[in-house]
């Protein structure tokens, strides 16, 4: 139990002493995983609500597909994109293996399919007529987009919720693409990784109640966000 | 129909659904102001006709005019679904406030905010929920619901609705104020309308015309009272409540009447249809009076047979009853005559109706 409280006092004092390394891990943590969520939003959304939308024969299939990618294992993720980002391999001209940006990249490709499997199920979800009573009030397709994104905003901020809470919890693919390296590519999980792996059980302790509270404080304010404006 | 009063036509209207037809119709003419009613039975074509009519469905054949000027295209149907709204059978509003539900479809045309709060406090006066303004649509009842809906697509002022069994969903005292205050608002404004349902009471009450649809087809489109006494076919007279329809043969033409040979029993009708030919012979029930056996009450009915009571059906405020009078006759009577005739099923009345009472038409 001393173990336990030890980390916490440390986590204490490593967030209120501004611990250089430590502030810098969390921002690290916390920008690498925001930008794999904005892109995977980027793409997975506009994939989700092209797929919930369209109808052409085996979208089941694909569907099925984007399904199965949301359990995509972190690992093979990682061991594909170092493949590609290998020095000859095909995008090794990029030079991005073992920085930030390989991670980013890692990431997108994790979160992308959790973000667009649970869009299309949102967007499935709202009524079948509702699309036409959209376009029966005279809205372009832009507008009809933006209106059905609007009244599955809960779900798709789930979405949201999902793929930023699958990546900054990630390790193996951050660490096989990122090698973990000390002020460049350590994040908080590959930190934690390396502190247990080193006994400094109270500093991997602090680093996992910082990744907690991170990712409570971003749901928190996701949550927020997901509850505002809805009248009562 | 002049051409000029023609609001929207369709032509050669075509769509089909893995293979089947679904919608046939060759020819279709709303005009300004006018009311239709498409009647039918589940399945028998009449929101994929209203679809089509309000540009949603695609894949639908046929040519779209709207005041003489086609639509086809993105833009144009853009353009056309702005002077158009509709209400389905549910609300479908959005998760915001009643007010933000109305305001919608204006919003979308982007119009001014001192002009669009305007036309929203117009249409929630209309149609009696500017108490609600501020309420979230999700904890609407089912009428306010409704209500909501029919604002929010009357607020874009549109010159055609298209209603898909918009009170279908709504008990019956709540469907009878809304049928009510939509009324109103549908005279106020002169906009046409074109609205579905399978009930014909409903259809009888709002419509100037009314058009029978069975199997992607319109069978009889024309004023009611027309379809309710002069339907074209067997469909038709059974779906707008004729009672009974009987198959016969023409046996003797005079001048103005014919004799109708159903079975053994000899009908005498009005209708200029020359012996040999076979026909169909509609009653309404309203038209068929009954009175007790060994009564000679004097009335001017050219027809008069004995009967037997075969089944008497409770439909609420009124009795239905089915005679066999060598053929099947059906009539509705009052609770107070049922108890005055000492009626019972088996029993034996009189069963009377004019020869005008008879629809004829001649089959095929």
């Amino acid at each position: 139990m001393e173990l336990v409280f030890d980390g916490i006092w440390q986590a204490i004092v490593l967030l209120v002493t501004l611990d250089r390394e430590t502030w810098g891990i969390t921002l690290l943590s916390l920008q690498v995983s925001g930008a794999a969520t904005f892109i995977s939003l980027l793409i997975g959304m506009s994939a989700g609500i092209g797929l919930a939308l369209a109808e052409f024969r085996g979208r089941n299939l694909l569907v099925s597909v984007i399904n199965t990618g949301m359990g995509l294992p972190p690992v093979v993720v990682g061991l594909f994109v170092t493949i590609m980002l290998w020095r000859n391999g095909p995008l090794g001209f990029f030079e991005m293996l073992y920085t930030p940006g390989a991670i980013v990249l890692a990431q997108a490709v994790i979160a992308t399919p959790i973000v667009a499997g649970i869009t299309v199920a949102a967007i499935q979800n709202l009524p079948r007529n509702l699309r036409l009573q959209i376009l029966a009030l005279g809205a372009t397709r832009l507008q009809m987009v933006r209106l059905l994104m609007r009244e599955a905003r809960l779900p798709l901020l789930a979405a949201v919720m999902a793929g930023f809470g699958g990546v900054i919890s990630e390790v193996g693919a951050s660490i096989m693409v990122g090698g973990n390296i000390k002020g460049c590519t350590r994040v908080l999980t590959t930190a934690t990784v390396m502190e247990t792996g080193k006994g400094n059980f109270d500093i991997a302790i602090a680093l996992g109640i910082i990744l907690l509270g991170l990712t409570f404080a971003v749901n928190y304010v996701l949550t927020l966000v997901q509850q505002h404006d809805r009248p009562r | 129909m002049n051409a000029s009063s023609v609001i929207l036509e369709l032509n050669n209207a075509d769509v089909r659904r893995g293979g089947v037809r679904v919608l046939d119709v060759p020819r279709f003419r709303l005009r300004r102001g006018e009311i239709m009613c498409l009647a039918g039975p589940n399945g028998s074509g009449k929101t994929t006709l209203l679809l089509t009519l309000s540009c949603l469905l695609e894949r639908a054949q046929g040519e779209l005019r709207f005041k003489g000027r086609p639509v086809a295209g993105r833009e144009s149907a853009l353009a056309y679904r702005r002077h158009t709204a509709s209400v389905f059978q549910e609300p479908l509003l959005f998760d915001a406030s009643v007010y933000e539900n109305v305001a919608s479809g204006l919003k979308l045309r982007g119009v001014p905010r001192q002009e669009l709060r305007q036309r929203v406090e117009k249409n929630l006066e209309r149609f009696r929920i500017a108490h609600l303004a501020g309420r979230a649509a999700r904890k609407l009842s089912g009428g306010e619901a409704q209500r909501t809906s029919l604002a929010r697509a009357l607020a874009t002022d549109p010159e055609i609705l298209f209603l898909d069994e918009p009170f279908s969903a709504l008990d019956p005292p709540t469907r009878e104020a809304l049928i009510d205050d939509l009324e109103h608002s549908i005279r106020d404004t002169g906009i046409a309308v074109v609205m579905s349902s399978h009930d014909q009471a409903e259809a009888l009450r709002l419509a100037d015309t009314m058009a029978v649809m069975r199997q992607g087809m319109v069978l009889q489109a024309g004023p009611p009272d027309e379809i309710m006494n002069f339907p074209v076919d067997e469909f038709v007279a059974s779906f707008v409540g004729m009672g009974t329809v009987l198959r016969g043969r023409v046996v003797s033409a005079g001048p103005d009447t014919v004799r109708v040979a159903v079975a053994e029993t000899m009908i005498e009708c009005v209708g200029g249809i020359e012996a040999g030919r076979q026909v169909v012979l509609c009653i309404r029930p309203e038209n068929v009076t009954i009175s007790a056996p060994g009564s000679h009450k004097a009335d001017s009915a050219r027809n008069r047979f004995a009967g037997i009571v075969k089944r008497i059906i409770p439909m609420g405020h009124f009795l239905k009853v089915q005679l066999d009078c060598g053929f099947f006759l059906s009539t509705n009577i009052t609770r107070r005559s049922q108890e005055e005739l000492g009626l019972v099923e088996g029993g034996s009345v009189v069963a009377s109706f004019k020869a005008t009472a008879v629809h004829l038409i001649p089959h095929a």
